[in-house]
């Protein structure tokens, strides 16, 4: 009888060591009061070298919620990581406003956000303020942003917008190539977009202020799905990016923006501007470097490798790092 | 900045739709045995998670049960308790712990070992009540202590019914820690969520957590098969 | 010490979001009374899941429990059933049946979802019943049928209805994350961060486990009101807490 009451007062006292072994959270990450002294100097075939005074700062790369932004949040950490910098992940945030969140409350210290999101969502500009220019839409962001500490870094080469998109047989159906062409048939027609489209004046709120559309139905569904629910048939109409590879595979019609509600969207790095200051000269160059042979061709490669290929972001940022030669 | 010109990305001709088992969304063999170092981390997330919870959960719920064994009033408001915690939804659990605990694995353990409480406590008193009266007196005319009854007696016939309580609890908390990834604490639920569509995907993950739910059922049978050698395991 | 406060303070508002509407920055008019359609449509799709599960699960629960035949499968439904993660029985309907619309694919997925705590529970319910009763009832010359509805139905009502119970809150639950998937039920605001705000989470959440609480004490007095008399005068106290959560003793083991 002694026998099974000893070991399962043994096996209670091992489960109540075991808690206590098992940590808690990771806490943030913290940042060192040093500066690297010294700027790395570049191996001549453009690849990123290391510098051991990073090894100090520590960085947490954050992501919103969908594979573009996961591949870039996997490009940036893994670049810098290369350059010296102490980098670890914290992707698939949310959405924008989550993301902003987090990025403010210290939970991260960096993530990639568009400009035409950060001039639409978070400092509300009308559309008749935004700028088409890329660099001008980028200098504005990199304007309102300093102002609240935030320090834009310059954006990537490589642009992709929201895009109204339908299936080439509802095009045909409706005579559809511009936006405004659906004032006719949205009453017959169900929207799909990310839950957040709802309050966007570069989603939904814009297509009903500035086309004074009126859809049968809108419907919110993660942000992953916008191509499967037109595929399927669910969606008349869905929110797609540029720079998706199911577009031209899926034969997907974009329609054209003719009264400019979507602004510029070039991906710029965000980061208090404290965290920057401390990290040094690299960081700046470094994040150029990596930005560099981000084209529109190449972000949509690389979103193609996880959506079809259904590879994992991290080993795609890794074939973008080793393919253009930044790290070995 | 380097003027050196950087070598540009491979990029893949994908004009023309190919019908390799992944882009079709068939059920792929040949991807899932490529790929299945991508669910090892959500697999030990989702295996620390449950077993953390359902450990503090046992001692918080056997030590309750124990204080109640002595003094039968407590068992209504305990049971009334732990029943609400049991009732609350887990997601709804995450979101209210929030502003407290913020998002994270603290989270969702909290709201994973509320869950347990009434499952556990429930069978731990269930089981020592249903030590038969002779147990106990004999155990008395041998001269044994209250103390000595319960752990040297009592506790022991009380096995199967605590054993079986800690099987249920264990299947459910795998169940349910597939919903902490809304609380940001990863698990099997964050790797189904991260391709919603893609069919070998939600059958691998989904698949992963009914085979560890098996097999941590098992492992519990196990144990109280060898801590109860004058039973038969109790009928599931 | 303030940061206890500002949690008192984010739950105060909270409060606000479930009573007072107001406009989200711009368009998107959230709160008070606009939390009614999201309400009704959670309602909705538990109702309707729930249905389904009590006409598939109790029928064959009362004849497979009277016969005593297929326990395997009675009892290893809820084993199993339990492990299923339910994001992935819904990610499996989207991911398999892509074409169909959301409300069906959710339904079905939370039907699954509520059939094995109530088949099994009832399975075991009837098959405990006292052995001597339904003798006694066959001897007296009634059906299988009839023995069914006033003998051995009666008296597994207590576990039939824990498995109700227990089916009820588990749909409440997972009926949160069907907004994932375009039904727009109370977990909106919980995944809807930017339109609703810390406040709608939160708000939403206790509305959530309100819900779920409101079903169980409103289930449990349903119980009490079709429990023969005669059976609950057996019980006192202790006896009825006990029987609410399933602190009866029985031999084979069933969820709460």
């Amino acid at each position: 009888m002694r026998t099974p009451s000893v070991i399962l007062a043994a096996a209670l006292a091992a489960l109540s060591l075991g808690i206590a072994a098992c940590g808690g959270d990771d806490e943030k990450s913290s940042e060192s009061a040093a500066t690297p002294a010294a700027t790395a100097t570049e191996a001549p075939s453009g690849q990123i070298v290391s510098n051991p005074d990073n090894a100090a700062i520590a960085l947490k790369i954050g992501s919103k919620n969908f594979t573009e932004q996961k591949v870039l949040g996997e490009i940036y950490a893994q670049g810098l990581k290369a350059a010296g910098y102490d980098t670890s992940t914290d992707l698939n945030l949310g959405d924008q406003d989550t993301a902003l969140a987090a990025l403010k409350g210290g939970q991260i210290d960096a993530y990639p956000e568009y400009t035409g999101t950060a001039l639409t969502a978070f400092f509300k500009k009308d559309a008749a303020d935004l700028p088409k220019d890329p660099q001008a839409a980028y200098e504005q962001t990199k304007e309102l942003f300093a102002a609240d500490g935030i320090t834009a870094f310059p954006p990537t080469p490589f642009t992709s917008s929201n895009e109204v998109a339908v299936t080439q047989e509802t095009a045909e159906k409706y005579g559809l190539k511009n936006i405004s062409d659906l004032s006719k048939v949205a009453d017959q027609l169900t929207l799909y977009g990310s839950p957040e489209c709802r309050k966007r004046m570069d989603c939904l709120l814009g297509l009903e202020e500035i086309y004074g559309l009126k859809f049968k139905k809108f419907v919110p569904v993660d942000v992953a799905q916008r191509h499967e629910v037109l595929s399927s048939g669910r969606a008349d109409v869905s929110i797609v990016f540029t720079t998706d590879p199911q577009i031209t595979r899926n034969k997907e019609v974009l329609l054209e923006d003719d009264k400019g509600m979507f602004p510029p969207y070039n991906p710029t790095l965000l980061m208090k501007t404290e965290t920057a200051d401390k990290a040094g000269a690299d960081l700046a160059t470094t994040i150029e470097e990596i930005q560099k042979p981000l084209t529109d061709d190449a972000m949509q490669e690389l979103d193609a490798r996880v959506d079809l290929d259904k590879k994992e972001p991290a080993e795609v940022a890794k074939e973008y790092l080793q393919e253009t030669g930044l790290v070995k | 900045m380097s003027l050196a010109l950087l070598a540009q990305l491979k990029i893949q001709d994908r004009s023309s739709a190919t019908s390799s088992c992944v882009e079709s969304n068939g059920f792929c063999p040949q991807w899932i045995a490529d790929n299945w170092e991508r669910y090892k981390t959500p697999l030990i997330q989702h295996i620390e998670l449950t077993l953390i919870s359902v450990a503090i959960g046992f001692v918080i719920a056997f030590w309750l049960a124990l204080l109640a064994h002595r003094r039968r009033w407590l068992i209504p408001p305990i049971t009334q308790f732990t029943g609400i915690l049991y009732t609350i939804p887990s997601v709804a659990a995450f979101f209210l712990l929030l502003p407290l605990t913020g998002r994270g694995s603290t989270t969702a353990v909290i709201a994973l070992v509320a869950y347990t409480l009434l499952i556990i406590f429930r069978n731990v008193t269930t089981g020592l009540d249903g030590v038969p009266a002779e147990a106990r007196d004999a155990g008395r005319g041998m001269g044994l202590t209250a103390h000595q009854l319960l752990w040297r007696v009592e506790l022991p016939l009380a096995l199967p019914e605590i054993m079986a309580g800690l099987r249920i609890a264990v299947t459910t908390t795998v169940g349910l820690t597939s919903l902490v990834f809304l609380a940001g604490a990863g698990g099997l639920g964050e790797a189904i969520f991260s391709d919603l569509q893609f069919r070998s995907n939600v059958v691998v993950a989904g698949g992963l957590c009914v085979l560890l739910a098996v097999v941590l059922d098992l492992l519990v049978l196990g144990v109280q098969t060898l801590l109860t050698p004058w039973t038969r395991a109790a009928a599931r | 010490m303030t940061h206890t406060f500002a949690a008192l303070g984010e739950f105060g508002d909270a409060i606000n979001f479930i009573f007072s509407s107001r406009e989200n920055q711009r368009g998107a008019p959230v709160g008070g009374s606009h939390n009614l359609p999201l309400i009704w449509e959670h309602l909705k799709l538990c109702a309707v899941a729930m249905a389904a599960a009590l006409v598939v699960a109790l029928p064959l629960g009362l004849v497979l429990g009277h016969t005593g035949k297929g326990s395997f499968l009675a009892i290893s439904t809820s084993n199993v059933g339990r492990a299923v993660p339910s994001v992935a029985l819904i990610a499996l309907f989207i991911a398999f049946l892509p074409g169909s619309p959301e409300f069906l694919n959710v339904t079905l997925a939370l039907a699954l979802l509520a059939i094995p705590p109530i088949l099994t529970n009832t399975y075991v319910g009837v098959q405990q019943t006292d052995r001597d009763a339904v003798d006694a009832a066959r001897g007296m010359g009634l059906s299988g049928y009839q023995i069914i509805r006033s003998i051995e139905l009666p008296l597994a009502l207590p576990l039939i209805f824990g498995g109700i119970k227990t089916s009820t809150v588990n749909v409440i639950a997972t009926a949160t994350i069907a907004p994932l998937v375009g039904v727009v039920t109370l977990g909106d605001p919980l995944v809807a961060f930017s339109v609703y705000g810390r406040e709608g989470q939160i708000g939403a959440s206790i509305i959530v486990a309100a819900l779920a609480i409101a079903a169980e004490v409103g289930l449990s007095a349903v119980q009490n009101a079709v429990t023969p008399t005669g059976i609950k005068l057996e019980r006192g106290a202790e006896g009825r807490a006990r029987a609410r959560f399933g602190l009866t003793k029985r031999r084979i083991q069933t969820a709460p």
